[in-house]
């Protein structure tokens, strides 16, 4: 298992069967888009279609799980028991991705110093057996 | 057509109190007597009534109140589907709808809020303050699109709304230079109106820039009195035709438009959305809707006299004087640091009963309320001789809006 960075008491994920694919990468430590097998637009969060050319041909392309800041919001109210305080929630710009962001967490870097623009990597957090949640820390 | 244009004829409210403290009446009975009371502000009777419009999964659902109220027949049920605080303002599009087309002839558009008798919002019903089950958590699935659009936010600690309207603000800080004290000045100003009015929850509750940098952080940019109130109560407006409308009680509001809808992709909004299109991300997302709004007016920004905007968050406030065009995009700061938006001397007196910041968080149909106040010389807090409000609901989420014109 993995650093721990939230308690057990963090809202778990909820997907539909569209999402479901994602989450069961994820537990496998892998970060995804889904690519139309179209017109090669990526999407996140999953969906049915292609919202360009409307086609429902899709695969689930990894990225590199690097990226940075794109906006970020310092929390300094629990929404869970027994959680650290202040926590940051980020919008993450993604690499290699054509252009998607993802909200996620920055942990490992002290609440004043995070910025828009700081450059960030994925780190995989394993909630539990079949679950990880990725996370995402500062480089450089 | 112009005999069936539709006007806003009577409003009403119950009392307004912090969350939780309308214990003693239902939610329903207190939307039964919100609706009550607007009936009778326009000198009609409950006989009249044949149409109810709500909006954002409103609990209190019309074929219910029909039949308490005692509707001779109900022939518009209506619900809007602009999420939370988006919708207020559909709704009375809507209604002026269903009248302008012969649907109903007369529809009371209300919102029932008593957040003690249900859920507080933002919790997802979790108390975190009680240790939870510490089992490991596992992948919950569900067949509600809903429950699932939160999915990519709720496990990232991402579920109290002034956590996540931080997000578009950071990034407009970022892009333009926007300050804490420039936020400061919309809850300082909107305070300074609720001190008149009766009604408000922080009425008497005066606030200094002191007093609002001093409060407690909730989610950076967000301190505590840039969130609006948690609010108990319930309010009412009453939409009917022209034709109708010459002989009753009051002077009539004219609705000379209305809009509502969202930008491609915007689903939800930056709530659980991080893939808004980059030119659209630190905006409210309703610059496009306000030009159709403008544009079926036949008026633009420089023609409102006094603006009621939803103010779920002050940094959203900032957002939508740019988004309608009051100034560039990107001004919005100086623009509400100028003491633009008070009642004394500024250019776009707004939100003249203290908005959901100081009157009361009732999803903003109270500011359609005051909205209908202000053009019938009935606000705490007067503009003289106005002739124009204009009317939002939420940015930041999909939304709507109405333009009033006095009679």
């Amino acid at each position: 298992m993995s650093e721990r960075f939230f308690p057990n008491s963090m809202p778990p994920p909820m997907a539909n069967t569209t999402m479901l694919p994602w989450w069961q990468a994820a537990s496998e430590h892998r970060l995804c888009v889904q690519e139309c097998q179209s017109c090669r637009h990526t999407r996140f969060p999953p969906s049915p279609i292609c919202p360009e050319c409307r086609s429902d041909a899709a695969e689930w392309k990894d990225v590199p799980g690097r990226g940075e800041v794109y906006t970020y919001t310092i929390i300094h109210r629990p929404i869970a028991a027994e959680q650290e305080l202040p926590y940051v929630v980020a919008v993450i710009a993604l690499e290699d991705s054509g252009g998607l962001r993802m909200i996620s967490n920055l942990v490992g870097v002290a609440p004043e110093d995070v910025e828009i623009g700081m450059k960030v990597e994925v780190v995989w957090e394993d909630m539990s057996d079949d679950l990880a949640v990725p996370r995402f820390r500062a480089v450089g | 057509m112009s005999a069936r244009k539709a006007h806003i004829v009577g409003v009403g409210e119950s009392k307004y109190t912090r969350w939780g403290k309308i214990g003693d009446i239902s939610e329903h009975a207190l939307a039964c007597q919100a609706i009550g009371r607007a009936v009778e502000d326009a000198g009609l009777s409950m006989n009249d009534v044949d149409g109810l419009a709500s909006f954002a999964e409103d609990r209190n659902e019309a074929v219910f109140l029909a039949a308490d109220l005692g509707l001779p027949t109900l022939r518009f049920g209506n619900m809007v589907w602009m999420p939370g605080g988006g919708g207020g303002c559909a709704a009375v599009a809507n209604a002026a709808m269903a009248v302008e087309t012969g649907q109903a002839e007369v529809v009371v558009v209300y919102r029932s809020l008593c957040q003690g008798q249900f859920f507080r919002f933002g919790t997802g019903g979790i108390d975190a303050s009680v240790p939870g089950d510490l089992a490991p958590p596992t992948l919950v699935q569900t067949d509600s699109m809903m429950i699932a659009s939160m999915g990519f936010s709720m496990p990232y600690g991402l579920l109290m709304a002034a956590a996540a309207y931080a997000l578009p603000t950071r990034r407009h800080m970022h892009l333009y230079g926007t300050t804490y004290e420039q936020l400061g000045a919309i809850a300082v100003t909107f305070r300074d109106h609720a001190s008149r009015n009766p009604r408000a929850v922080m009425g008497e509750r005066p606030m200094t820039m002191d007093d609002y940098m001093a409060a407690p952080m909730i989610a950076d940019p967000h301190r505590l009195f840039d969130c609006c109130l948690e609010s108990d109560g319930a309010c009412a407006v009453v939409v009917t035709t022209e034709e109708r409308a010459r002989d009753l009680a009051k002077g009539p509001v004219e609705i000379l438009a209305s809009e509502q809808g969202c930008p491609k992709g915007y689903a939800f909004g930056p709530f659980t959305n991080a893939n808004i299109s980059d030119d659209l991300y630190a905006t409210g997302g309703t610059e496009e809707m306000a030009g159709r709004l403008w544009g079926k007016a036949g008026l633009g920004p420089k023609d409102v006299d006094v603006a009621q905007l939803y103010d779920h968050f002050t940094g959203c406030v900032v957002m939508l004087v740019e988004d309608y065009g009051f100034c560039a995009r990107g001004e919005g700061g100086p623009f509400v640091e100028s003491g633009a938006l008070s009642v004394n001397g500024g250019s776009l007196p707004t939100n003249t009963h203290g908005g959901s910041l100081s009157e009361a968080y009732i999803h903003g149909l109270n500011h359609v309320v005051e909205g209908v106040r202000a053009l019938r010389d009935e606000s705490t807090s007067p503009v003289e001789n106005a002739e124009v409000c204009l009317v939002t609901s939420a940015a930041c989420v999909p939304s709507s809006a109405v333009l009033l014109g006095r009679k």
